[in-house]
Protein backbone atom coordinates (compact mmCIF):
# COMPACT_ATOMS: atom_id res chain seq x y z
CA UNK A 1 0.00 0.00 0.00
CA UNK A 2 1.47 3.26 -0.53
CA UNK A 3 2.32 4.95 2.56
CA UNK A 4 2.61 8.60 1.07
CA UNK A 5 0.78 10.28 -1.69
CA UNK A 6 1.52 13.69 -3.26
CA UNK A 7 -0.53 15.25 -6.27
CA UNK A 8 0.07 17.67 -8.11
CA UNK A 9 2.18 19.70 -6.01
CA UNK A 10 2.94 23.07 -6.70
CA UNK A 11 5.39 25.56 -5.01
CA UNK A 12 6.62 28.91 -6.37
CA UNK A 13 8.58 32.01 -4.09
CA UNK A 14 7.38 35.14 -5.65
CA UNK A 15 7.45 35.07 -9.26
CA UNK A 16 9.95 31.69 -9.34
CA UNK A 17 7.77 28.72 -9.60
CA UNK A 18 10.17 26.04 -8.29
CA UNK A 19 7.42 23.36 -8.27
CA UNK A 20 5.39 22.80 -11.59
CA UNK A 21 3.03 19.97 -10.94
CA UNK A 22 4.84 17.07 -8.97
CA UNK A 23 3.09 13.82 -8.34
CA UNK A 24 5.16 11.19 -6.54
CA UNK A 25 3.81 7.72 -5.00
CA UNK A 26 5.80 5.51 -2.55
CA UNK A 27 5.56 2.45 -0.51
CA UNK A 28 6.05 1.83 3.43
CA UNK A 29 9.68 0.70 3.53
CA UNK A 30 10.37 2.40 0.21
CA UNK A 31 13.53 4.19 -0.55
CA UNK A 32 13.37 6.70 -2.59
CA UNK A 33 16.74 9.13 -3.64
CA UNK A 34 16.29 12.21 -5.60
CA UNK A 35 18.60 13.27 -7.70
CA UNK A 36 19.15 16.24 -9.74
CA UNK A 37 21.16 19.79 -10.33
CA UNK A 38 21.07 22.75 -7.93
CA UNK A 39 18.03 24.94 -8.38
CA UNK A 40 15.72 21.89 -9.44
CA UNK A 41 13.70 22.39 -6.50
CA UNK A 42 14.53 19.43 -4.28
CA UNK A 43 15.20 20.82 -0.95
CA UNK A 44 12.06 22.25 -1.55
CA UNK A 45 9.91 19.36 -2.44
CA UNK A 46 11.20 17.65 0.59
CA UNK A 47 10.32 20.95 2.37
CA UNK A 48 6.57 21.05 1.79
CA UNK A 49 6.32 17.57 2.15
CA UNK A 50 6.80 17.97 6.13
CA UNK A 51 5.79 21.43 6.25
CA UNK A 52 8.59 23.57 6.46
CA UNK A 53 7.12 25.51 3.68
CA UNK A 54 3.47 25.83 2.76
CA UNK A 55 2.77 23.99 -0.57
CA UNK A 56 0.78 26.43 -2.67
CA UNK A 57 -1.23 23.48 -4.74
CA UNK A 58 -1.64 20.13 -4.87
CA UNK A 59 -2.38 17.03 -2.29
CA UNK A 60 -0.78 15.09 -0.13
CA UNK A 61 -1.64 11.97 1.79
CA UNK A 62 -0.14 10.15 4.44
CA UNK A 63 -1.38 6.62 5.00
CA UNK A 64 -4.97 6.82 4.82
CA UNK A 65 -4.83 10.23 5.85
CA UNK A 66 -4.53 13.80 3.71
CA UNK A 67 -2.43 15.54 5.11
CA UNK A 68 -2.40 18.71 2.46
CA UNK A 69 -4.82 20.00 0.50
CA UNK A 70 -4.06 23.26 -0.95
CA UNK A 71 -7.59 23.95 -1.80
CA UNK A 72 -8.58 23.79 1.92
CA UNK A 73 -10.37 26.84 2.91
CA UNK A 74 -8.83 27.12 6.31
CA UNK A 75 -5.31 26.53 7.31
CA UNK A 76 -3.91 24.01 9.51
CA UNK A 77 -3.69 25.20 13.10
CA UNK A 78 -0.12 24.78 14.21
CA UNK A 79 -1.28 22.21 16.40
CA UNK A 80 -2.32 20.06 13.14
CA UNK A 81 0.64 20.94 11.55
CA UNK A 82 3.09 19.82 14.28
CA UNK A 83 1.54 16.14 14.72
CA UNK A 84 1.84 15.84 11.00
CA UNK A 85 5.16 16.96 11.21
CA UNK A 86 6.13 14.32 13.72
CA UNK A 87 5.13 11.38 11.16
CA UNK A 88 8.21 12.56 9.23
CA UNK A 89 12.18 12.74 10.82
CA UNK A 90 13.97 15.48 8.88
CA UNK A 91 18.02 15.44 8.22
CA UNK A 92 19.23 18.72 7.55
CA UNK A 93 22.61 19.41 5.24
CA UNK A 94 23.93 21.73 8.12
CA UNK A 95 23.09 19.22 10.83
CA UNK A 96 21.48 21.75 13.12
CA UNK A 97 22.08 20.41 16.51
CA UNK A 98 21.03 22.30 19.62
CA UNK A 99 24.85 23.78 20.33
CA UNK A 100 23.79 24.64 24.21
CA UNK A 101 22.66 20.52 24.66
CA UNK A 102 25.04 17.45 24.64
CA UNK A 103 24.75 14.89 22.30
CA UNK A 104 22.13 13.49 24.88
CA UNK A 105 20.15 15.96 25.71
CA UNK A 106 19.89 17.03 22.05
CA UNK A 107 18.16 13.03 21.52
CA UNK A 108 16.12 13.13 24.49
CA UNK A 109 14.81 17.14 24.32
CA UNK A 110 11.93 16.39 22.26
CA UNK A 111 10.75 13.55 23.02
CA UNK A 112 10.92 14.68 26.61
CA UNK A 113 8.93 17.70 25.88
CA UNK A 114 6.19 15.95 24.03
CA UNK A 115 6.07 13.35 26.59
CA UNK A 116 4.27 16.20 28.86
CA UNK A 117 1.21 15.91 26.86
CA UNK A 118 0.66 12.42 27.65
CA UNK A 119 -2.24 11.85 30.16
CA UNK A 120 -0.03 9.70 32.88
CA UNK A 121 3.18 11.98 32.72
CA UNK A 122 2.54 13.20 35.63
CA UNK A 123 2.59 9.64 37.77
CA UNK A 124 5.06 8.32 35.68
CA UNK A 125 7.80 10.65 34.72
CA UNK A 126 10.47 8.84 36.09
CA UNK A 127 9.95 5.65 33.88
CA UNK A 128 8.88 8.01 30.72
CA UNK A 129 11.99 9.61 30.99
CA UNK A 130 14.14 6.60 31.68
CA UNK A 131 12.44 5.03 28.74
CA UNK A 132 13.34 8.11 26.52
CA UNK A 133 16.85 7.62 27.56
CA UNK A 134 17.12 4.35 27.32
CA UNK A 135 15.87 4.31 23.86
CA UNK A 136 17.97 7.58 23.07
CA UNK A 137 21.19 5.55 24.45
CA UNK A 138 20.56 2.59 22.01
CA UNK A 139 19.91 5.05 19.12
CA UNK A 140 23.12 6.25 20.15
CA UNK A 141 24.97 2.97 20.38
CA UNK A 142 23.75 2.13 17.04
CA UNK A 143 25.27 5.06 15.36
CA UNK A 144 28.72 4.12 17.88
CA UNK A 145 28.06 7.68 19.57
CA UNK A 146 28.01 5.52 22.80
CA UNK A 147 31.55 7.65 24.04
CA UNK A 148 30.30 11.15 23.04
CA UNK A 149 26.85 11.32 24.69
CA UNK A 150 27.80 13.85 27.24
CA UNK A 151 30.44 15.64 24.61
CA UNK A 152 28.75 18.87 22.81
CA UNK A 153 28.17 18.96 19.27
CA UNK A 154 31.19 21.73 18.63
CA UNK A 155 33.35 19.02 20.09
CA UNK A 156 32.35 16.56 17.26
CA UNK A 157 33.37 15.72 13.82
CA UNK A 158 30.44 16.95 11.25
CA UNK A 159 30.29 13.51 10.32
CA UNK A 160 29.76 12.53 14.38
CA UNK A 161 27.14 15.45 14.55
CA UNK A 162 25.43 14.10 11.30
CA UNK A 163 25.01 11.03 13.12
CA UNK A 164 23.40 12.34 16.59
CA UNK A 165 21.04 14.29 14.18
CA UNK A 166 20.02 10.81 12.63
CA UNK A 167 19.80 9.79 16.10
CA UNK A 168 17.84 12.56 17.08
CA UNK A 169 14.94 12.47 14.55
CA UNK A 170 14.79 8.77 14.86
CA UNK A 171 13.99 9.02 18.42
CA UNK A 172 10.66 10.59 17.65
CA UNK A 173 9.50 7.41 15.40
CA UNK A 174 8.78 8.49 12.41
CA UNK A 175 6.81 6.65 9.82
CA UNK A 176 8.92 8.48 7.12
CA UNK A 177 12.77 9.64 7.09
CA UNK A 178 13.66 13.06 4.96
CA UNK A 179 17.27 13.82 4.40
CA UNK A 180 18.40 17.22 2.31
CA UNK A 181 21.63 16.54 1.22
CA UNK A 182 22.85 14.65 4.63
CA UNK A 183 26.83 14.34 3.93
CA UNK A 184 27.00 17.52 1.56
CA UNK A 185 28.11 19.67 4.19
CA UNK A 186 31.05 17.31 5.40
CA UNK A 187 34.53 16.32 4.48
CA UNK A 188 34.99 13.31 2.03
CA UNK A 189 36.20 11.14 4.20
CA UNK A 190 33.58 11.38 6.84
CA UNK A 191 30.65 10.73 4.02
CA UNK A 192 30.67 6.91 4.78
CA UNK A 193 30.21 6.94 8.32
CA UNK A 194 26.65 8.63 7.70
CA UNK A 195 26.08 6.74 4.46
CA UNK A 196 26.36 3.67 6.55
CA UNK A 197 23.63 4.67 9.34
CA UNK A 198 21.50 5.59 6.13
CA UNK A 199 21.76 2.14 4.66
CA UNK A 200 21.93 0.05 7.99
CA UNK A 201 18.22 2.37 8.13
CA UNK A 202 17.41 0.89 4.52
CA UNK A 203 18.54 -2.86 5.72
CA UNK A 204 15.88 -2.49 8.61
CA UNK A 205 13.10 -0.84 5.97
CA UNK A 206 13.18 2.46 6.94
CA UNK A 207 10.73 4.53 5.07
CA UNK A 208 13.05 7.07 3.16
CA UNK A 209 13.11 9.76 0.82
CA UNK A 210 17.55 11.25 0.78
CA UNK A 211 18.19 13.80 -1.16
CA UNK A 212 21.91 13.29 -2.35
CA UNK A 213 24.79 14.19 -4.83
CA UNK A 214 26.15 11.19 -3.85
CA UNK A 215 25.43 8.51 -6.69
CA UNK A 216 27.54 5.36 -6.36
CA UNK A 217 25.28 5.90 -2.49
CA UNK A 218 21.92 6.25 -4.32
CA UNK A 219 22.24 3.35 -6.89
CA UNK A 220 23.42 0.72 -4.09
CA UNK A 221 21.22 1.78 -1.19
CA UNK A 222 18.26 3.17 -3.09
CA UNK A 223 14.89 0.98 -4.53
CA UNK A 224 13.92 3.71 -6.92
CA UNK A 225 15.86 6.59 -8.16
CA UNK A 226 13.68 10.29 -9.00
CA UNK A 227 15.17 12.71 -11.38
CA UNK A 228 14.11 16.44 -10.64
CA UNK A 229 15.01 18.99 -13.17
CA UNK A 230 13.71 22.83 -13.47
CA UNK A 231 10.53 21.99 -10.99
CA UNK A 232 9.37 18.20 -12.46
CA UNK A 233 10.18 14.74 -11.96
CA UNK A 234 11.70 14.33 -15.13
CA UNK A 235 12.26 10.62 -14.54
CA UNK A 236 12.14 7.81 -12.75
CA UNK A 237 12.93 4.00 -12.34
CA UNK A 238 15.59 1.77 -11.11
CA UNK A 239 18.52 2.39 -10.29
CA UNK A 240 20.15 0.37 -12.86
CA UNK A 241 17.73 1.63 -15.47
CA UNK A 242 18.50 5.62 -14.68
CA UNK A 243 22.29 5.09 -14.22
CA UNK A 244 22.85 2.83 -16.81
CA UNK A 245 20.48 3.42 -19.37
CA UNK A 246 18.66 7.02 -19.15
CA UNK A 247 16.02 8.01 -21.44
CA UNK A 248 15.60 11.37 -21.44
CA UNK A 249 17.87 13.95 -22.64
CA UNK A 250 18.53 15.96 -19.67
CA UNK A 251 18.98 13.01 -17.28
CA UNK A 252 21.68 11.71 -20.00
CA UNK A 253 23.54 14.88 -19.72
CA UNK A 254 23.15 15.75 -15.93
CA UNK A 255 24.70 12.00 -15.61
CA UNK A 256 27.76 12.50 -17.73
CA UNK A 257 28.58 16.22 -16.13
CA UNK A 258 28.71 14.33 -12.52
CA UNK A 259 30.86 11.79 -14.19
CA UNK A 260 33.26 14.20 -15.98
CA UNK A 261 33.39 15.72 -12.28
CA UNK B 1 31.22 62.90 63.73
CA UNK B 2 34.05 63.66 62.05
CA UNK B 3 33.39 65.36 57.86
CA UNK B 4 34.74 62.17 56.38
CA UNK B 5 32.23 59.52 58.29
CA UNK B 6 29.68 62.47 57.75
CA UNK B 7 30.43 61.94 53.58
CA UNK B 8 30.12 58.22 53.68
CA UNK B 9 27.42 58.04 55.65
CA UNK B 10 25.77 60.11 53.10
CA UNK B 11 27.04 58.65 50.24
CA UNK B 12 25.72 55.31 51.12
CA UNK B 13 22.50 56.77 51.89
CA UNK B 14 22.59 57.78 48.07
CA UNK B 15 23.89 54.14 46.99
CA UNK B 16 20.66 52.93 48.55
CA UNK B 17 18.94 54.73 45.96
CA UNK B 18 21.06 54.27 43.29
CA UNK B 19 20.69 50.59 44.11
CA UNK B 20 16.89 51.06 44.08
CA UNK B 21 17.24 52.76 40.49
CA UNK B 22 19.49 50.24 38.73
CA UNK B 23 17.53 47.12 40.53
CA UNK B 24 14.03 48.46 39.75
CA UNK B 25 14.83 49.70 36.04
CA UNK B 26 16.54 45.78 35.45
CA UNK B 27 13.93 44.33 36.79
CA UNK B 28 11.03 46.48 34.53
CA UNK B 29 13.49 47.09 31.46
CA UNK B 30 14.59 43.32 30.49
CA UNK B 31 11.19 42.12 30.12
CA UNK B 32 10.01 45.21 28.57
CA UNK B 33 12.72 45.27 26.28
CA UNK B 34 12.01 41.57 24.53
CA UNK B 35 8.60 42.68 24.26
CA UNK B 36 10.21 45.72 22.29
CA UNK B 37 12.20 43.96 20.59
CA UNK B 38 9.14 41.27 19.49
CA UNK B 39 7.05 44.48 18.43
CA UNK B 40 10.42 45.53 16.27
CA UNK B 41 10.40 42.11 14.45
CA UNK B 42 6.72 42.24 14.11
CA UNK B 43 5.23 41.06 10.71
CA UNK B 44 2.54 44.02 11.02
CA UNK B 45 3.96 47.06 9.90
CA UNK B 46 0.97 48.73 12.18
CA UNK B 47 2.80 47.50 15.24
CA UNK B 48 6.59 47.64 13.73
CA UNK B 49 6.82 51.06 12.90
CA UNK B 50 5.41 52.99 15.76
CA UNK B 51 7.54 50.84 18.27
CA UNK B 52 10.66 51.39 15.82
CA UNK B 53 9.61 55.00 16.47
CA UNK B 54 9.58 54.93 19.28
CA UNK B 55 13.02 53.40 19.58
CA UNK B 56 14.36 56.07 17.69
CA UNK B 57 12.79 58.72 19.51
CA UNK B 58 14.20 57.08 22.89
CA UNK B 59 17.71 56.65 21.68
CA UNK B 60 18.22 59.34 19.53
CA UNK B 61 17.29 62.22 22.72
CA UNK B 62 19.39 62.45 25.70
CA UNK B 63 18.48 60.12 28.52
CA UNK B 64 18.87 63.35 30.90
CA UNK B 65 15.84 64.99 28.99
CA UNK B 66 14.04 62.49 29.12
CA UNK B 67 14.28 62.69 32.85
CA UNK B 68 13.21 66.01 32.40
CA UNK B 69 10.29 65.36 30.37
CA UNK B 70 8.56 63.09 32.74
CA UNK B 71 9.52 64.74 36.01
CA UNK B 72 8.51 68.16 34.94
CA UNK B 73 6.23 67.28 31.88
CA UNK B 74 3.01 65.79 33.93
CA UNK B 75 2.78 69.50 36.36
CA UNK B 76 3.19 71.52 33.03
CA UNK B 77 0.03 70.06 31.41
CA UNK B 78 -1.58 69.56 34.70
CA UNK B 79 -0.86 66.90 36.69
CA UNK B 80 -0.31 67.53 39.67
CA UNK B 81 1.48 65.27 42.40
CA UNK B 82 3.39 63.01 40.54
CA UNK B 83 5.75 61.13 42.70
CA UNK B 84 8.87 62.19 41.18
CA UNK B 85 10.73 58.61 41.93
CA UNK B 86 8.03 57.10 39.72
CA UNK B 87 8.85 59.74 37.03
CA UNK B 88 12.73 58.61 37.15
CA UNK B 89 11.56 55.14 36.77
CA UNK B 90 9.48 56.03 33.78
CA UNK B 91 11.82 57.28 32.18
CA UNK B 92 14.74 54.71 32.83
CA UNK B 93 12.76 52.25 32.58
CA UNK B 94 11.52 53.22 28.83
CA UNK B 95 15.25 54.10 27.88
CA UNK B 96 17.08 51.12 28.96
CA UNK B 97 14.19 48.72 27.44
CA UNK B 98 14.97 50.17 24.12
CA UNK B 99 18.21 50.00 24.50
CA UNK B 100 17.91 46.05 25.59
CA UNK B 101 15.48 45.41 22.89
CA UNK B 102 17.67 46.44 20.18
CA UNK B 103 20.26 43.69 22.01
CA UNK B 104 18.12 41.55 22.27
CA UNK B 105 16.92 41.76 18.60
CA UNK B 106 20.39 41.50 17.59
CA UNK B 107 20.75 38.27 19.49
CA UNK B 108 17.37 36.88 18.44
CA UNK B 109 18.04 37.41 14.68
CA UNK B 110 22.17 36.19 14.38
CA UNK B 111 20.70 33.02 15.67
CA UNK B 112 20.40 30.93 12.62
CA UNK B 113 16.75 29.66 10.88
CA UNK B 114 17.87 26.25 11.04
CA UNK B 115 17.68 26.09 14.68
CA UNK B 116 14.21 27.25 14.55
CA UNK B 117 13.53 24.48 11.68
CA UNK B 118 15.37 22.03 13.64
CA UNK B 119 13.07 22.50 16.39
CA UNK B 120 10.05 22.57 14.23
CA UNK B 121 10.70 19.06 12.58
CA UNK B 122 11.03 17.80 15.87
CA UNK B 123 7.38 18.73 17.12
CA UNK B 124 8.18 21.42 19.11
CA UNK B 125 5.34 24.30 19.62
CA UNK B 126 6.61 27.83 18.75
CA UNK B 127 6.95 28.74 22.58
CA UNK B 128 9.53 25.53 23.44
CA UNK B 129 11.14 26.04 20.50
CA UNK B 130 11.70 29.82 21.63
CA UNK B 131 12.53 29.12 25.38
CA UNK B 132 14.16 25.37 25.54
CA UNK B 133 16.20 26.41 22.40
CA UNK B 134 16.85 29.91 21.08
CA UNK B 135 16.80 32.36 24.24
CA UNK B 136 19.62 30.09 25.40
CA UNK B 137 21.77 31.27 22.79
CA UNK B 138 20.53 34.55 22.76
CA UNK B 139 21.57 34.58 26.21
CA UNK B 140 25.04 34.01 25.30
CA UNK B 141 25.26 36.03 22.31
CA UNK B 142 23.92 39.48 24.21
CA UNK B 143 25.77 39.08 27.59
CA UNK B 144 28.80 41.35 26.42
CA UNK B 145 26.66 44.23 24.63
CA UNK B 146 24.36 43.49 27.88
CA UNK B 147 27.34 44.25 30.67
CA UNK B 148 28.16 47.36 28.67
CA UNK B 149 24.68 48.77 29.04
CA UNK B 150 24.68 47.23 33.04
CA UNK B 151 27.62 49.49 33.74
CA UNK B 152 26.48 52.41 31.63
CA UNK B 153 22.73 52.15 33.68
CA UNK B 154 25.12 52.54 36.71
CA UNK B 155 26.76 55.42 36.00
CA UNK B 156 23.41 56.81 34.30
CA UNK B 157 21.34 56.44 37.68
CA UNK B 158 23.73 59.40 38.50
CA UNK B 159 21.06 61.83 35.85
CA UNK B 160 18.34 61.38 38.36
CA UNK B 161 20.25 63.96 40.86
CA UNK B 162 18.92 66.88 38.22
CA UNK B 163 15.22 65.93 39.14
CA UNK B 164 15.79 66.49 43.21
CA UNK B 165 16.59 62.12 43.52
CA UNK B 166 18.75 61.59 46.31
CA UNK B 167 21.01 59.19 45.12
CA UNK B 168 25.22 59.22 45.32
CA UNK B 169 25.80 62.26 43.24
CA UNK B 170 23.26 64.42 44.65
CA UNK B 171 24.58 63.83 48.13
CA UNK B 172 27.97 64.31 46.80
CA UNK B 173 27.46 67.96 45.74
CA UNK B 174 25.18 68.69 48.32
CA UNK B 175 28.66 69.15 50.45
CA UNK B 176 30.14 71.34 47.91
CA UNK B 177 27.04 73.87 48.76
CA UNK B 178 27.05 73.60 52.37
CA UNK B 179 30.63 72.69 53.66
CA UNK B 180 32.43 74.13 50.46
CA UNK B 181 34.20 70.77 49.66
CA UNK B 182 35.04 69.55 46.56
CA UNK B 183 36.77 66.10 47.55
CA UNK B 184 33.09 63.88 48.41
CA UNK B 185 32.56 64.24 44.83
CA UNK B 186 35.86 62.62 43.81
CA UNK B 187 35.16 60.20 46.88
CA UNK B 188 31.80 59.01 44.86
CA UNK B 189 34.00 57.67 42.11
CA UNK B 190 34.61 54.93 44.61
CA UNK B 191 31.26 54.24 44.94
CA UNK B 192 30.65 53.54 42.01
CA UNK B 193 33.67 52.29 40.65
CA UNK B 194 32.88 49.48 43.29
CA UNK B 195 29.70 48.71 41.94
CA UNK B 196 30.47 48.60 38.38
CA UNK B 197 34.01 46.19 39.49
CA UNK B 198 31.51 44.05 41.27
CA UNK B 199 29.25 43.48 37.86
CA UNK B 200 32.20 43.15 36.06
CA UNK B 201 32.98 40.16 38.18
CA UNK B 202 29.68 38.67 38.19
CA UNK B 203 29.35 39.34 33.88
CA UNK B 204 32.74 37.24 33.82
CA UNK B 205 31.69 34.92 35.85
CA UNK B 206 28.59 34.20 33.73
CA UNK B 207 30.24 34.37 30.88
CA UNK B 208 32.40 31.79 31.94
CA UNK B 209 29.56 29.82 32.93
CA UNK B 210 28.45 29.55 29.22
CA UNK B 211 31.67 28.88 27.80
CA UNK B 212 31.09 25.12 28.06
CA UNK B 213 29.80 25.39 24.08
CA UNK B 214 30.38 27.49 21.11
CA UNK B 215 27.96 28.64 18.61
N1 LIG C 1 12.92 30.68 0.61
C1 LIG C 1 13.15 30.90 -0.71
N2 LIG C 1 12.87 32.12 -1.23
C2 LIG C 1 13.07 32.36 -2.54
N3 LIG C 1 13.55 31.46 -3.42
C3 LIG C 1 13.84 30.25 -2.96
C4 LIG C 1 13.66 29.89 -1.58
N4 LIG C 1 14.04 28.61 -1.41
C5 LIG C 1 14.43 28.18 -2.62
N5 LIG C 1 14.32 29.14 -3.55
C6 LIG C 1 14.63 29.00 -4.98
O1 LIG C 1 13.99 27.85 -5.45
C7 LIG C 1 14.80 27.16 -6.38
C8 LIG C 1 14.92 25.72 -5.97
O2 LIG C 1 15.62 25.64 -4.75
P1 LIG C 1 15.91 24.29 -4.00
O3 LIG C 1 16.65 24.65 -2.78
O4 LIG C 1 14.67 23.52 -3.84
O5 LIG C 1 16.86 23.55 -5.04
P2 LIG C 1 17.70 22.23 -4.81
O6 LIG C 1 17.32 21.31 -5.92
O7 LIG C 1 17.57 21.71 -3.44
O8 LIG C 1 19.17 22.74 -5.09
P3 LIG C 1 20.55 22.31 -4.39
O9 LIG C 1 21.02 21.06 -5.07
O10 LIG C 1 21.46 23.45 -4.69
O11 LIG C 1 20.30 22.13 -2.93
C9 LIG C 1 16.11 27.91 -6.44
O12 LIG C 1 16.09 28.69 -7.60
C10 LIG C 1 16.11 28.76 -5.21
O13 LIG C 1 16.80 29.95 -5.45
MG1 LIG D 1 18.89 21.55 -1.80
Amino acid sequence: MSILKVENLKKSFGKTEVLKDVSFEMNEGEVVSIIGSSGSGKTTFLRCINFLEKADAGKITLGDEMIFDGSWQKSLSAKEIREKQLKFGFVFQQFNLFPQYNVLENVTLAPKLLAKEKPDFKQNKHEIYNEIEDNALSLLKQSGLLDKVSNYPCELSGGQQQRVAIARALALNPKIMLFDEPTSALDPELTNEVLRIIKSLADKDMTMIIVTHEMSFARQVSDRIIFMDNGVIAEQGKPEDIFTSPKTERLQSFLSNIIKM
Amino acid sequence: MSIFATVTLSLFEGLWVTFKIFGLTLLMALPLGLIISFGSMSKFAIIKWPIKTLIWIIRGTPLMLQLIVFGFGPGLIGINGMNTFVAVMIAFVLNYACYFSEIFRGGIEGIPKGQYEAGAVLGMTKSQVFFKIILMQVVKRIIPPMSNEFLTLVKDTSLANTIMIYEITWNAKRFMNSEHILWPLFYSGVFYLAFCGILTLIFGYIEKKLDYYKG
